[in-house]
């Protein structure tokens, strides 16, 4: 009770609550949960005052820690699964994932491309499954409150392996679904991709407008020497639910590893991705395309770590701020001694539609290596009076004028993430945007 | 028909239109002439709908309906186009994206079937090849990368596509070499026609050898101080605008 006392707001009473009601029924090693929660209660949810959490206040904005969300049977599964349309039709290989667990009757499990292997975590976490071994790559994670949150309180995911030289051309989508009343998720996944192996892994977010339900997800990717994965995330959470989610991205040698987080949903959220290059001449994108209106609340925060030399980090998002919204954007490329002839390129562009809109751009370089190029740069604005007024000389009436330019300014996120040979998952992602754009109109 | 009555403008404080009166007929091609700074290009965005502008007094009338309170959009579906000077390059929209996306807002403004895309596509092929435009260029992004030559050619082609009522080319001959002035000039030429207005602004008389013109204004000090026929314009060009020049200072 101890630790519990010195908690400041409901939520974080809450949270200790819900841990130690559940934490005898969570699946593996319960002195792990435990070190992951004790995170938690050494510094409670992180505030303003927190430097990496200064544009997001957390402990302001939850108010209260909703309840676990329960398993749901086959049939309320697939209910749930059935009601979520909008990221149906993607020609992928599917993995469900329904309030926090794996809904295997809604998943093609039994279909998996050759070379793809996947345990749900729940069951990799009750054996103690060899390939969890590679869960926490990235050590630094650790100490985030909202990693450490979702290690205390992982419920299931899956766990994929994609076997040394295959080449998986299918891509494989998860799609998260919450249903239901307000509640807490907490998914795990985690990707290793063997030498030689490529890969494209989607993840979709779904849940209803007007509930607050809270999901906590992390992916972990683990790429091997000369592998090639691509990473696209639909971030398209009810308006109020709030969403934590962790990218950790560890690299081998000569990997090609792509990430692009596309967030039209949630009330707020907080990306966060920790890339680290452990192996030499590897490339690594990550883009972000983000829309946000009325309160909502946006926050990416980078930690790109080069370790090894000769290699070359992409960094792209572009965001538009409506109503009283507001983006953040911090993104710290750390180069090491060792990693000589780094390429980084940082870049943060925001577009504002409103009075109230506020963005927040925080890019910190830390280079302890001498021969690197690295630049960041961030820009803040409204969309261009000069363009607008030569679309409209066309007849194309103010809202369409606007929105041909935020598609086009968003847009070059997914043109570069996805290429144009691939127009079926170009259309896929530019979906979301369109359809943020035309509520907007 | 265009009549523009006592159009007073400033920007920043700054007089640019002082009193201009303009009046041209239906199916006339009337030549807007002046020296630099003159107030030929502010008189083309007022009546395009730029909104930078302080507008003081005066009407701008199309058939007698004052267009001043309308926006660029609004002003287009009522037929009026500007070729723009500095054609605007856009990145991220396709050339085809952005021509769809403008003919079919006019016609669902006038009330009109959108068109569909077979029918689109043939219609900006047919006046892609009159004006010399490869196809190539129509899926590259609005003008981004195009010559100065091939975005006045890109404009002259959305004329023909929007087919426009009141058209008003502003200064669409600078930087073209002889050949590219010829093959804009027999563009807007197969645009002529009863029902089309059309106001060309130049600086020099080698755009009006090849777009000849009914009348031909020339603007000083922000107003049409002299109006007259096509040979006004040889006139202009033997003398120079030191006349006018040497007025506004009297």
């Amino acid at each position: 009770m101890a630790d519990v006392q010195k908690f400041k707001t409901a939520a974080e009473t809450g949270l200790a609550e819900r841990f130690s009601q559940a934490r005898a029924s969570l699946p593996g090693d319960a002195a792990a949960r435990a070190t992951a929660f004790a995170r938690f209660t050494d510094s409670g949810l992180p505030h303003r005052r927190v430097e990496e959490w200064k544009y997001t206040d957390l402990r302001a904005a939850m108010r209260e820690a909703a309840p676990l969300a329960g398993k749901l049977d086959d049939k309320a599964a697939a209910a749930a699964i059935a009601g979520a349309t909008r990221f149906a039709e993607i020609d992928a290989v599917r993995i469900a994932i329904v309030n926090g667990h794996v809904a295997a009757s809604a998943s093609d499990l039994g279909a998996l491309p050759a070379g793809v292997e996947i345990t749900t975590l729940s069951q990799a976490l009750a054996e103690g499954h060899p390939l969890l071994a590679s869960l926490g790559a990235i050590p630094e994670a650790a100490d985030n409150v909202a990693y450490a949150l979702n290690a205390a309180f992982m419920t299931d995911g899956v766990v994929i392996r994609v076997a040394a030289g295959a080449k998986v051309e299918k891509p494989l989508h998860l799609r998260f679904v919450i249903d239901g009343e307000a509640s807490a998720t907490a998914t795990r996944t985690l990707a290793l991709v063997e030498e030689g192996a490529s890969v494209t892994l989607i993840e979709s977010h779904e849940c209803a407008d007007g509930v607050a339900h809270q999901p906590n997800d992390v992916l972990e990717i683990v790429a091997r020497d000369d592998t090639k994965v691509e990473h696209l995330r639909i971030d398209a959470h009810g308006d109020a639910a709030l969403a934590l989610s962790t990218l950790t991205a560890y690299l081998g040698a000569r990997v090609a590893f792509d990430t692009l987080n596309l967030v039209t949903g949630p009330a707020l959220m907080r990306h966060q991705v920790y890339m680290t290059f452990a192996g030499d001449h590897t490339t690594g994108a990550v883009r972000g395309a983000t829309m946000v209106t009325g309160r909502q609340h946006a926050d990416t925060t980078l930690y790109v770590n080069h370790v090894a030399p000769h290699c070359e980090s992409r960094e792209l998002f572009k965001t538009v701020i409506d109503g009283d919204a507001t983006g953040v954007f911090q993104g710290k490329i750390a180069v090491a001694r060792t990693a000589q002839k780094t390429d980084g390129k940082m870049m943060s562009s925001a577009v504002l539609l409103s009075e109230g809109g506020t963005m927040n751009n925080k890019p910190e370089l830390e280079i302890f290596a001498d021969d690197v190029l690295c630049a960041h740069g961030a820009t803040c604005g409204q969309l261009d009076d000069d363009l607008l007024f030569y679309l409209m000389a066309r007849g194309i009436p103010r809202p369409e004028a606007e929105a041909l330019l935020l598609e086009s300014f968003l847009g070059e996120t997914v043109e570069e993430a996805v290429g144009e040979e691939n127009e079926t998952m170009r259309e896929t992602l530019m979906a979301p945007i369109r359809a943020w754009l035309s509520a907007r109109g | 028909m265009l009549e523009i009555k006592n159009l007073v403008v400033e920007i920043e404080g700054k007089r640019i239109l002082d009193g201009l009166n303009l009046s041209v007929n239906n199916g006339e091609v009337a030549a807007i002439m002046g020296p630099n700074g003159s107030g030929k290009s502010t008189l083309s965005y007022i009546v395009a709908g730029k909104e930078d502008y302080d507008i003081l007094d005066g009407e701008v009338l199309l058939d007698g309906e004052n267009i001043l309170e309308m926006d660029p959009a609004e002003r287009a579906v009522k037929g009026v186009f500007l070729a723009f000077q500095y054609p605007l390059e856009i990145p991220g929209v396709a050339t085809m994206t952005f021509l769809k996306a403008a003919l079919n807002a006019q016609r669902k403004a006038r009330g009109e079937t959108e068109l569909t895309t077979p029918d689109f596509i043939k219609r900006v092929n047919a006046a892609a090849d009159k004006l010399e435009i490869p196809r190539e260029m129509l899926r590259r992004a609005l003008n981004v990368g195009f010559s100065g030559g091939e975005k006045k050619r890109m404009e002259i082609l959305q004329m023909a596509l929007f087919q426009p009522r009141f058209c008003i080319l502003d200064e669409t001959d600078s930087g073209l070499d002889i050949d590219a002035l010829r093959v804009v000039a027999d563009g807007v030429n197969a645009l002529r026609s009863p029902d089309r207005t059309f106001l060309v602004i130049t600086h020099y008389q080698r755009l009006l050898e090849h777009i000849v013109p009914d009348t031909v204004h020339v603007m000083a000090n922000g107003k049409v101080v002299k109006s007259g026929g096509k040979e006004l314009a040889v006139e202009l060009e033997a003398n120079g605008y030191a006349d006018y020049k040497a007025q506004e200072a009297a």
